[in-house]
């Protein structure tokens, strides 16, 4: 659009309209995150204040708890600490980079084959996997359990991972697929000209020029799996939980024990990486979800 | 490619989807039609030396483990578990079509059943979430376009964090603020001047806090689509139609949604599918009283002490008909365009 000629014209009112529905629409979007944040910091009176939110501004019974301090890091050493929340982000760190890598390689090697056949049955196996896109989780999930349980690998890591490098691949299959599509041909083929075979092509001439495309699919897969709730708190026993599961075990238990703040000093730390991911990916993540979306 | 290259390449991802979704599917179908073991009852007297003798019925673990060994998926049932009220509820929906007292009625008698309660919202959240997210998305990525360079970074980088945030923490995060005790549910008091006014005491006000969080969790995603749309928008149609007179508004009908409405699809395609599983804002809300979806009524039978997979299963399969349902017009459009290609 020609940004120059239309900004000139826009009358006031206009431009008074925009800037007004973009703060609140930013309000909307950023205010629970960082409000959040500043009251993980409080203690549960003034957090959760019966009076006014004024106290969770002010940490009106935090400072009287604390010696007139109005922080606190009491609800992170809680849940840390106290409820080893350590352990779920361990178990979490592991899930997601598995995660990640697997259904990466599957799914370069898979999304380039789809790109490059043109056969029948590589358009039928793309509309499969849009099937599989579409089923939920937790009908997936009910699925495993018996099986799990009989084969006796329910509870433990490596299942969640490989279930959810499955529940994964249609995903990639589909990104990576658009992406080999916009790598010329020519460039394996001239390499195959040359004496190649197809693998040898793949790795010499394909893989050095894939990255963008396979940070990009990485990115999501590893939000797929970092965000993930119904599989892995069916599929993990309590020991071996991730993040996501173990908060919403600080709920059950914790509530009753009046500590809802280390629920909240919990989820503070898990969106802190998210925050980190989009800070340095945004890009990524916009052509990502674009690329999807314009070839697709 | 030769067909033997191009399995080989593909063949570990069809694995995985074969074992992971396929298989589970097969697996789910079987288990609907079983159902739990009955309690296998034995009757046990034992005398007492002043008291006599009594008889008493007790549940008799060792056969029923042995049984459970035995068939682990229980006994066959058919299509019990899909007509019992939990389900279809056949038998019930024949009642109160038989005898009621008007229409009103039959819906509130109808919603009260489970499955129907869960279908309804899941409906209600998918076709009212959608397209006001797309909408409010739209109009973001309209106003955003409009901004300077220097501001469009950061206020793409707020956009973003409600669609990726986890969506059991994101709806924490809000649910927490909506409290009567929280800021938003305080202020609405307040604001109300109704100090018992809670949003999930009401039916009404829960549903609308859920579709609420729907809408924030799901416009980002439309916004960036639209927004990368919009860069897209040729500049001279829309210069011609400025020399022509057309205003700001009939440049955007006329021109921007037009050259939009392929990607309107297929964002309406991918939150249609993301909305149909809802799940985790009712865990994170604590909304089950109120507002139950599919997903989690598969939840809350597998998650329970007594683990219910025939119940689970028969929802399962009937959530896939509903998802199969949702996406035939667009199967059927993708077969027509392909096949369109070959002849």
């Amino acid at each position: 659009m020609s940004q120059a000629t239309l900004s000139h014209k826009r009358p006031l009112g206009l431009t008074i309209l925009i800037t007004g529905f973009i703060v609140v629409w930013v309000i909307l979007a950023a205010f629970p995150f960082f409000w959040t944040v500043w009251g993980s910091f409080k203690v549960e009176p003034d957090f959760f204040s019966r009076e006014s939110w004024w106290n969770a501004i002010f940490g009106v019974y935090t400072q009287r708890q604390n010696d007139g301090s109005a922080f606190t890091g009491s609800g992170y050493y809680g849940a840390w600490v106290t409820r080893e929340f350590w352990r779920a982000v361990g178990n979490t760190a592991i899930v997601t980079v598995s995660v990640t890598v697997i259904s990466l390689t599957l799914g370069t090697l898979g999304g380039y084959a789809l790109a490059r056949s043109g056969q029948r049955y590589a358009f039928w196996i793309l509309i499969l996997a849009l099937v599989f896109r579409a089923m939920p989780h937790i009908t997936l999930v009910s699925g495993y359990l018996l099986p799990f349980f009989q084969l006796n690998i329910w509870g433990v890591l490596p299942t969640s991972i490989i279930v959810l490098v499955a529940i994964n691949q249609p995903f990639t299959l589909w990104m990576l697929h658009s992406f080999f599509l916009s790598i010329p041909k020519d460039l394996d083929e001239s390499a195959m000209v040359d004496g190649c075979s197809r693998f040898e092509a793949f790795r010499r001439v394909i893989i050095p020029v894939m990255w963008p495309g396979v940070v990009t699919t990485g990115l999501f897969s590893f939000l797929l799996a970092y965000n993930d709730f119904a599989v892995t708190s069916m599929l993990l026993s309590a020991d071996n939980q991730t993040m996501v599961p173990k908060i919403s075990s600080f709920l059950g238990s914790v509530q009753e024990q009046g500590n809802v703040m280390f629920a909240v000093a919990a989820v503070v730390s898990a969106t802190v990486p998210l925050f980190i991911l989009v800070l340095f990916f945004q890009r990524q993540i916009v052509s990502g979800l674009t690329a999807g979306a314009v070839k697709g | 490619m030769p067909h033997k290259t191009f399995f080989a390449f593909i063949l570990p991802s069809l694995i995985a989807m074969a074992l992971f979704i396929a298989l589970p599917i097969v697996s789910v179908v079987v288990q609907s039609f079983h159902v739990e073991h009955g309690r296998i009852l034995v009757e046990v007297e034992s005398c007492q030396p002043f008291g006599g003798c009594t008889k008493e019925t007790r549940v008799d673990t060792a056969a029923m483990s042995e049984l459970k060994a035995a068939q682990p998926m229980g006994q066959f049932n058919g299509f019990g578990t899909y007509l019992n009220r939990g389900h279809l509820a056949v038998n019930e929906i024949g009642a109160i079509l038989a005898n009621n007292n008007g229409f009103g009625d039959i819906v509130t008698r109808i919603y009260n059943l489970p499955f129907y309660k869960a279908l309804s919202f899941t409906l209600v959240f998918c076709f009212v979430v959608t397209p006001l997210a797309m909408a409010l998305g739209f109009a973001i990525a309209l106003a955003v376009n409009t901004l300077p360079k220097v501001t469009k970074g950061p206020v793409i980088f707020f956009s973003l964090l409600p669609m990726i945030i986890t969506p059991l923490i994101g709806s924490l995060i809000l649910y927490w603020m909506i409290q009567p005790n929280g800021i938003i549910g305080a202020t609405l008091r307040h604001v109300f001047n109704d100090p018992t006014l809670s949003l999930r005491q009401s039916p009404a006000l829960t549903w609308f806090s859920l579709l609420f969080y729907g809408v924030w969790t799901n416009a980002p995603f439309s916004f960036v689509v639209f927004y990368a749309g919009l860069q897209t928008v040729p500049a001279d149609t829309l210069e011609s139609a400025m020399i022509d007179g057309a205003s700001r508004w009939e440049r955007i009908r006329y021109i921007v949604i037009p050259h939009l409405a392929p990607l309107a699809t297929f964002v309406a395609l991918v939150q249609l599918m993301d909305n149909f599983r809802v799940f985790e804002p009712i865990v994170g809300f604590s909304a089950e009283a109120n507002a139950t979806s599919l997903s989690w009524m598969i939840f809350n039978d597998l998650a329970g002490d007594a683990q219910l997979f025939g119940s689970a299963g028969a929802t399962s399969v009937l959530t896939i008909i509903g998802v199969v349902i949702l996406l035939t017009p667009v199967l059927i459009r993708t077969w027509r365009e392909f096949n369109h290609k070959v002849v």
